[in-house]
């Protein structure tokens, strides 16, 4: 099966990022020529066709976010991009921010018209320094060129589109914390609902989307929606980007139509894993989603329900492959670790719970664990999922389960010989160079 | 202290950009942050007098997010990133050679002041791990060579011009 390139199509050596090469590869065409002929229902509804599902992580089709906004409101409407990107071994959105920005822009001019947004946010996380740069470059010219503006190129409308600066937070990746970003707060998360859509910027109507959802909307409108929703499977339509990582030979950002088969992508796209050593292990869709074996994998698919059906999920597409030879309670503390850091502080059982998980996973791995504990974080767990204002904390959740239950070996293997029988750090694979 | 020329203009036509003024209160910062390497207590008083905002709300960003300093750094600030894919990929060892050749310990700031060595989560340059990020650059693929060479570098002020996510080659 060949996997088309919709937001790729670019050659990675040139300089993609500028609008002559854009336009070069038809962009704004979509704009000036379909739109001219199109309503904003239209435009809609070839986007709710498509069934395209929001690619942020939390997978939900985002022509049906697009259609709750109340149609009686008075107030502005605002547009969202989600460029946080901050989910540990995710960095697909990055490809786009830096060589693809004016696909992007075009998709959130597209999304404004359909939505009846004036004026629009891109959110891009502070570290990512360079990306800043360009998809200010971006719409400095888009500007220039009338594609953003007062009456736009080819279309009567106008809109606006502000570049924002995160300051280095995971949990600004939530959509609410977000918003609260932008304003000019703390970025911590609010309680839903009322949702965005109905009271979200500034309480007033908000669509927010993931980068890569929105640079996909040219494509959807140029082609119609019928067209992408051909592309992958029933409920999982259209392409993805993966971002792999971890011992894999060939790590990267790879677009597929969904429905590609994992181990074919694992082992021809990927060129397998490193040095040839036996896969132990795959969390398949950023540090959140439940970790699977590999007799997990055999089977699966790259799509939502493929992977749900596996007891994981495909969150943001991004694949982390860990080798036979690498000790998973360490790789379980740095996880745990990353959740109390990035734990907001607003939920006590978050707050408190993340802490508990990162100490008992930390003594288990330096040979100070007992056997209650594997009860007790599993009992922690319990505590603190679906107990909290964002899922943050289910977020955390999701990885000590699954390693406890998938690797119960290896941890209670640390617990009786007190220690770490990998001794107590990671092997370091050089084989890939 | 006070905002230049140039920032005062930068500042006027971010305020059309936002329906609210309080929505300036990360630009601000960065713009600070920019200029001066920190955001001092000062700073702070300067934006909240600037935006009308309680000193209070100005306090909290600061020290709420994770970028913005309160104290003076190094001059080259050291991130290497400590998630799970660097992690896998060798982070630990890179760390470890970097203590070892300032002679400092993670949180720490060299004698000469040119260098403050931290950890960060994941920086999104998980396929070209291990990595770090010094000022807006990232610094891929590290192995320990590559960190002598970038000291050296950074040392004689050079840093390499920006380019998009780097990709290993692959054999
Ligand atoms: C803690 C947390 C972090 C998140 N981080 C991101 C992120 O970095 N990028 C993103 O697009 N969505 C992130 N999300 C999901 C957003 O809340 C939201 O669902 C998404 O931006 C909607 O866009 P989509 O429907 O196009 O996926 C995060 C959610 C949570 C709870
Ligand atoms: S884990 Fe280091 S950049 Fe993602």
């Amino acid at each position: 099966m060949a996997n088309q390139n919709i937001l790729l199509n670019f050659d990675r050596n040139g300089a993609n990022h500028t609008l002559e090469n854009y336009l070069k590869r038809k962009g704004y065409s979509t704009l000036s020529e379909k739109i001219p002929n199109m309503k904003p229902e239209q435009v809609l509804d070839e986007v709710k066709k498509s069934g395209i599902r929001g690619r942020g992580g939390a997978g939900f089709p985002a022509g049906i976010k697009w259609s709750f906004l109340p149609k009686d409101s008075d107030k502005p409407v605002y547009l969202i991009c989600n460029g946080d990107e901050g989910e540990p071994g995710t960095f697909k959105d990055r490809v786009i921010l830096e060589e693809n920005p004016h696909m992007l822009i075009e998709g959130m001019i597209l999304a404004a018209y359909a939505i009846n947004a004036k004026h629009c946010y891109i959110y891009i996380r502070g570290e990512y320094g360079f990306a800043l740069q360009r998809v200010q470059q971006a719409v400095d010219e888009a500007y220039r060129a009338g594609y953003l503006g007062k009456k736009l190129t080819g279309a009567n409308y106008s809109c606006d589109i502000t570049v924002h600066k995160g300051a280095g937070a995971y949990v600004v990746g939530d959509e609410t914390g977000l918003m609260n970003s932008i304003e000019g707060k703390k970025g911590q998360t609010r309680n839903k609902p009322p949702f965005p859509a109905v009271e979200g910027l500034y309480q007033c109507p908000t669509i927010i989307n993931n980068v890569e959802t929105l640079a996909s909307v040219p494509w959807i409108i140029d082609h119609g929606g019928a067209a992408y929703h051909s592309i992958g499977t029933e409920k999982s339509s259209g392409t993805k980007l993966l971002s792999i990582s971890g011992h894999v030979r060939k790590p990267g950002v790879y677009e597929v139509d969904l429905g590609y088969p994992f181990m074919d992508f694992l082992n021809k796209d990927c060129g397998g894993v490193i040095g040839n050593r036996k896969l132990k292990a795959v969390i398949p869709g950023g540090s959140s989603t439940p970790v699977l074996r590999p007799e997990d994998c055999e089977k699966i698919t790259i799509d939502y329900e493929s992977i749900a059906e596996a007891g994981s999920s495909l969150g943001s597409g991004a694949i982390l492959i860990i080798a036979e030879g690498s000790c998973m309670v360490k790789t379980l503390e740095v996880l745990t670790h990353f959740y109390h850091h990035e734990s907001c502080g607003q939920c006590t059982p978050c707050r408190e719970g993340t802490g508990w998980l990162h100490k008992i996973v930390k003594r288990i791995e330096a040979g100070q664990g007992k056997m209650e504990d594997l009860d007790l974080l599993t009992s922690i767990t319990k505590h603190i999922a679906f107990h909290t204002i964002c899922p943050l904390g289910d977020a955390a959740c999701g990885p000590v389960d699954s390693f406890v239950k998938k690797f119960k070996d290896e941890f209670i293997e640390h617990i009786k010989t007190g220690g770490c029988p990998f001794g107590g750090k990671f092997v370091r694979f050089q084989e890939r160079v | 202290m006070e905002f230049n020329e140039t920032e005062k203009k930068k500042i006027a036509h971010l305020r059309t950009r936002y329906p609210d003024s309080r929505s300036l209160t990360l630009p601000l910062m960065w713009m600070i942050q920019k200029r001066k390497g920190f955001v001092s207590d000062e700073a702070v008083a300067l934006i909240a007098t600037e935006l009308e905002l309680p000193k209070i709300w100005v306090e909290e960003v600061r020290s709420w997010y994770s970028m913005f300093s309160e104290k003076q750094t190094g001059k080259y600030v050291l991130e290497v990133c400590n998630n799970i894919s660097c992690a896998l990929m060798g982070s630990q060892e890179i760390i470890d050679h970097i203590c070892s050749v300032l002679k400092i310990k993670v949180g720490e700031t060299t004698a000469d002041g040119m260098f403050t060595l931290k950890t960060a989560e994941c920086l999104g340059s998980c396929g070209t791990a291990p990595m770090m990020q010094v000022g807006d650059r990232y610094y891929e693929l590290l192995t320990e060579e590559k960190v002598d060479q970038i000291l050296e570098d950074l040392k004689n002020n050079t840093q390499p011009e920006q380019k998009p996510q780097q990709w290993p080659e692959y054999k």
